[in-house]
């Protein structure tokens, strides 16, 4: 497969290990079903890129689910975190986001649906540790203005529209400076709900 | 005197002008509508083998991907189609009364495709290529009937066509007509050329130039959108991205002189070292990866009966001619040594030091058709996009080449193009900075 993907590992790096500056993201070790609801989305416009679009038109379904099943079962170590912003008030709101959310908002913790390592869960949860900074700030900000969206019930476009700058900024530092724990790879269930949490309907993760 | 005269002549011209353009407007179409009610049949409920033989038919001719919007339901139309004129959408072919096909009859059917009319004599926009489906039987436009009645109903409403006035209105599309349509007659055409299976090649021409409607796509248009019989399948290049699809009269552009690597072309996507890309390549996927043997064969066997045609032979003499001068001028310059060293860094990993590829995996160069045509634009869209062969039942897991817009410039692409068009016995003219920003930049060439 390795021989097969080159039109891809070309941007998104070696064994799909992340391009070389923000804008590509990892593949490797990311759950299956994640990185296939991503393909069909392109390939039927809820995101858009021009490049990928014209890569993917010629694929049928078949071979998506292959594509991310190839990159799902890559394991390979994550880089350091890049250095952190010091900006303690910043770091400490994106942790408050990440563990607690903001229930005054209606902005859900993250470790509700990500994983309690924030590692994502099975099969279609993704894992929010190991993804640089500018990426995090582009795919918030693309949920915020509609430019990246996913199966309806969208839930992640909900919770993005809540979110202000200045808690995207938060959460992006807060995220991108954690270092991946050793066992990267996503969990099996979603942690327990939390006392007075509600449950999320997604249409990219049905219950 | 002579001012009288030329106000007679003038207003002789007026009035044969006016004459024509009424006969171009109500008399043409009134006279083939005429004609089309004569061929009407009495309705009968389908068979499932009609049913099954349209479902065949609806996917050969690739009905179902412009006919179904990106994660639409199937057949209700809404795909934009983008045209020099504007942008159409396509419409639901579901059996919905109020907004697909639902009111029609299996004649009003008929009058669609071989005339390019709805119902009420409502001219069609050419985009639906009616142009092509004008030569389909009564029999399988019934098959292709049946097969819609068989698809549920969704009542997705039509969207409306965003055009540039007056390009759209009935009376454009009259004059259009006038200009450039003719039904399908009954045939007095030619006939097989001697020694070529005679069934085969009939069975080729009906799907190649009427359910394939391949020639819409490889035929140049003129400034109208016309196609003119004379010029059909010689190549012209899309609107969109300006893929080029090569003539499929000329043996160095579409590589026709091979029937069996044609066949497998059209039914896996891949044939003889080369791959189906860009817009050919979803209609392998959509379209013709589900010809059976024997259509897939005929269809090789008529396009290997179009080449070479005299006109292309000589053509490609005088290019060769022409480039041998250019190319020993452009192998001293420096871009040529620069061409080389993107080559050797970017490109030899997979196709090689001497552009040989590696067979059954990466195509080969060296003689490459679509990096030596004259046209280069699928040469360079091809680096600037990469892409991947369509995924087919015969070539499931299909390679793919990364992109390289956002890693080379304009000017590294023509320099390792134009090297590897005159390397390893290659002799293509070598390829301007120009030429490849008009491809990365089509909107910028108006």
């Amino acid at each position: 497969m390795a021989q097969r993907t080159l039109a891809c590992t070309g941007c998104h790096g070696p064994q799909g290990r992340s391009g070389p500056d923000g804008y590509y993201p990892r593949l490797a070790g990311k759950p299956a079903g994640y990185l296939y609801n991503q393909l069909v989305n392109l390939q039927q416009g809820r995101r858009t890129y021009p490049l990928m679009q014209s890569l993917l038109a010629p694929l049928d379904d078949a071979y998506l689910r292959t594509l991310a099943d190839y990159f799902a079962g890559l394991q390979i170590p994550y880089p350091p975190p890049a250095p952190q912003p010091t900006n303690k008030a910043l770091l400490a709101r994106g942790l408050q986001l990440v563990r607690q959310g903001d229930p005054a908002l209606q902005i859900p913790a993250c470790v509700q649906c990500h994983g309690s390592a924030l590692t994502g869960t099975q099969p279609s949860v993704p894992g929010l540790l190991g993804l640089p900074r500018d990426y995090l700030n582009a795919q918030l900000g693309g949920w915020k203005n509609g430019q990246r969206q996913a199966q309806a019930p969208d839930c992640m476009a909900d919770i993005a529209k809540r979110l202000s700058d200045a808690d995207v900024h938060a959460l992006s530092s807060w995220l991108s400076g954690q270092t991946v724990p050793q066992v990267s790879h996503a969990a099996t269930h979603k942690p327990p709900l939390a006392p007075g949490a509600k449950e999320i309907r997604c249409g990219s993760a049905p219950a | 005197m002579r001012r009288s005269t030329l106000r007679a002549t003038g207003l002789a011209l007026l009035v044969a002008l006016a004459g024509a353009l009424l006969w171009a407007l109500w008399g043409f179409d009134a006279y083939y509508r005429q004609e089309s009610v004569s061929s009407r049949v009495q309705s009968q409920a389908p068979s499932s083998a009609q049913v099954a033989r349209g479902q065949y038919l609806a996917r050969v001719g690739n009905c179902v991907f412009c006919h179904t919007a990106p994660a639409g339901a199937m057949l209700a139309g809404g795909r934009a189609i983008q045209t020099p004129f504007g942008t159409v959408y396509t419409s639901n072919l579901t059996r919905d009364p109020a907004h697909g096909l639902g009111r029609w009859t299996q004649d009003d059917f008929w009058q669609a495709l071989h005339l390019g009319m709805g119902p009420q004599g409502q001219r069609l926009s050419p985009a639906f290529p009616y142009t092509s489906y004008s030569r389909l039987t009564r029999a399988d436009a019934d098959a292709l009937w049946a097969f819609l009645q068989s698809v549920p109903a969704v009542p997705r409403p039509k969207t409306e066509a965003n055009m540039v006035w007056p390009f759209g209105t009935q009376t454009a599309l009259g004059l259009w007509r006038a200009m450039y349509f003719r039904p399908f007659q009954n045939p007095h055409e030619d006939a097989a050329p001697a020694g070529v299976d005679a069934v085969a090649w009939t069975r080729g021409r009906y799907l190649v130039e009427g359910l394939g409607h391949c020639q819409e796509c490889h035929s140049p248009r003129d400034a109208l959108g016309g196609l003119r019989n004379a010029s059909r399948g010689t190549g012209g290049v899309l609107p969109g991205l300006p893929w080029y699809a090569p003539s499929l009269r000329d043996a160095a552009q579409a590589g026709t002189t091979d029937s069996q690597a044609l066949q497998s072309f059209l039914q896996t996507g891949v044939g003889a070292g080369r791959f189906a890309a860009g817009p050919m390549a979803e209609v392998v996927l959509h379209g013709t990866q589900y010809l059976n043997d024997q259509d897939a064969k005929a269809m090789a066997v008529y396009l290997q009966s179009q080449v070479p045609t005299k006109a292309g032979v000589a053509k490609t003499h005088a290019d060769s001619n022409a480039n041998t001068f250019q190319i020993a001028n452009a192998n001293q310059s420096p871009a040529h040594t620069q061409g080389a060293d993107i080559y050797k860094k970017q490109c030899a990993d997979c196709h090689g030091d001497t552009g040989q590829g590696r067979a059954g995996v990466y195509p080969a160069l060296a003689g490459n058709r679509a990096l030596l045509m004259d046209k280069a634009n699928n040469a360079v869209l091809s680096v600037l996009y990469g892409g991947f062969a369509p995924s087919t039942q015969g070539n499931a897991r299909p390679f793919g080449m990364p992109p390289f817009m956002l890693e080379l410039s304009n000017a590294q692409i023509a320099q390792v193009l134009s090297y590897t068009r005159s390397a390893w016995g290659n002799q293509a003219a070598p390829i301007s900075e120009l030429q490849v920003q008009a491809v990365r930049e089509p909107q910028q060439r108006r």
